[in-house]
């Protein structure tokens, strides 16, 4: 009985928690450019309580949109470490899913998901403003199932993660 | 007793239930003025929550965990000192002196809490919320003086009083009334006098380095504050109301005009602000003061 009430209460605070994301947007790459449309008038993310923060410590998504490259890998790891739990992780556009253009650059990571767990990938290059809303919603669909869980992952796989890190920043 | 009890928790509860609907009011409008559906109404309750729901926190000493508290503390026991319709609680003699004091105490707790974070942004945006409260302090005091000298009282529930039958302050003192509102803006933080929290600036300021269930206090303080001033000025030059759905009424009305500035103005800077509030409300708040003086 107890655990079915705990069990409840998670549910519910999933479903209140879903509909108020903070996004911090990491700004790597051309990626922003789509971001100010998705925010302002036509599209308008905050219909679904996604509003752009600024700090790490008051965010909940870490958006990192476009290519990384090992100078600001330290960085987003340095951010994403300063977030409090739960934190989601969303790559955005094809670079942090396989290097994207930037395949065969001596300087650029290929998968982000080797660094810091990633709980969604929005693929394109670039999405589309409609993709990211989309996006965004099955982001909360995740977290309303309990499947958004990349901050437990990090700290179960620590050592995994903190090895790839020191493997390119090193 | 038992009245008492259930005035003491339901008072701070009414204040926040007002405060968090202007909240939500205010984020819709805003949305609609920019040509956007905005959030749906409840949206800051839903921050709150999922604020509060943080699993991880992080904290930077004791000081830091009780600022917040100090903030919220102050601001419930400013409620008490505001008559709203119906209850006089804690309104005695020179309340309204009183009351100025203790509306300083939330913004220094929050001082020092942002201080003990040691964040170079919490750090400026302290300094700009000292060096604000200075600005808009000075016409604030002068206003409330030609409103104490003119109904000869220092008790804000006898002031309500005797603006019944529609003789408002605001009508009388049309000058004062309109510094009043002016200092409104920098107390809420409002467009534009919002140097404290500029996002683009100082990184929301004090609130920087706060996070998860901080923070959430922090919201909870704010929808307090937003009520105070609000309420405040009500009673202050809109002559208090006879019920809590009047009350509420002349609350929306201020709140929404506050709004539509504060959606269309663009941000001073810290020193032009300290230095408009230190001249035109000022002089205004002067000439108020001497009209009240010559004409009695």
């Amino acid at each position: 009985m107890e655990k079915m009430t705990e069990q409840q209460f998670r549910t519910i605070g999933n479903m209140l928690r879903k509909r108020s994301l903070w996004m911090l947007h990491y700004c790597t790459g051309c990626g922003s450019m789509e971001l100010p449309a998705v925010g302002t008038s036509r599209y308008d993310m905050e219909r679904f309580g996604v509003v752009p923060y600024i700090t790490p410590r008051q965010a909940d998504i870490l958006l990192v949109t476009g290519y990384v490259n090992t100078k600001t890998l330290r960085r987003i790891v340095t951010v994403y470490e300063q977030m409090l739990d739960p934190k989601y992780v969303v790559g955005f556009g094809s670079c942090p899913i396989n290097g994207g253009v930037y395949w065969d650059s001596y300087a650029v990571i290929k998968q982000l998901d080797r660094y810091i767990p990633v709980d969604l990938y929005i693929a394109g290059c670039m999405p589309r403003p409609e993709a990211i809303i989309t996006g965004f919603m099955h982001l909360m669909e995740l977290i309303d199932k309990g499947k958004a869980t990349g901050y437990k992952r990090y700290k179960e796989n620590l050592e995994y993660y903190k090895e790839n890190q020191r493997k390119v920043l090193e | 007793m038992v009245k008492n009890i259930l005035i003491a928790i339901g008072l701070p509860l009414l204040a926040f239930g007002i405060g968090i609907s202007f909240m939500g009011f205010k984020r819709k409008i805003g949305a609609r003025i920019q040509r956007r559906y905005g959030p749906p109404f409840h949206q800051p309750l839903l921050d709150i929550i999922k604020l509060l729901s943080k699993k991880s926190d992080i904290s930077h000493g004791i000081i830091y965990d009780l600022g917040p508290m100090i903030a919220l503390g102050a601001s419930i026991l400013t409620i008490f000192f505001i008559p709203i319709p119906g209850l006089k609680l804690l309104t005695g003699s020179a309340d309204v002196i009183a009351l100025l004091y203790i509306m300083v105490i939330g913004s220094l707790g929050m001082g020092l809490g942002a201080g003990e974070s040691a964040n170079p942004n919490s750090s400026i945006g302290i300094a700009r919320a000292l060096t604000l409260m200075f600005g808009y302090d000075l016409p604030f005091v002068i206003v409330i003086i030609s409103v104490l000298l003119k109904y000869h009282t220092t008790n804000l529930y006898a002031i309500t009083q005797a603006q019944a039958g529609g003789h408002w302050a605001m009508w009388v003192l049309p000058l004062s009334a309109i510094v009043g509102f002016i200092v409104i803006y920098g107390a809420m933080g409002e467009h534009p006098f919002d140097v404290v929290t500029a996002p683009h600036e100082v990184a929301t300021g004090p609130m920087a380095e706060y996070g998860g269930k901080h923070l959430g206090l922090l919201f909870i303080d704010h929808a307090f504050h937003v009520y105070i001033e609000l309420a405040l000025f009500v009673d202050l030059f809109m002559g208090g109301a006879s019920n809590i759905g009047w009350f509420y009424v002349k609350m929306f009305v201020l709140f929404l005009i506050i709004v539509f500035f504060d959606e269309v103005l663009p941000r001073f800077r810290i020193d032009d602000a300290v230095r408009f509030y230190w001249r035109w409300p000022t002089i205004i708040a002067l000439t108020s003061l001497i009209i009240v003086l010559i004409g009695g």
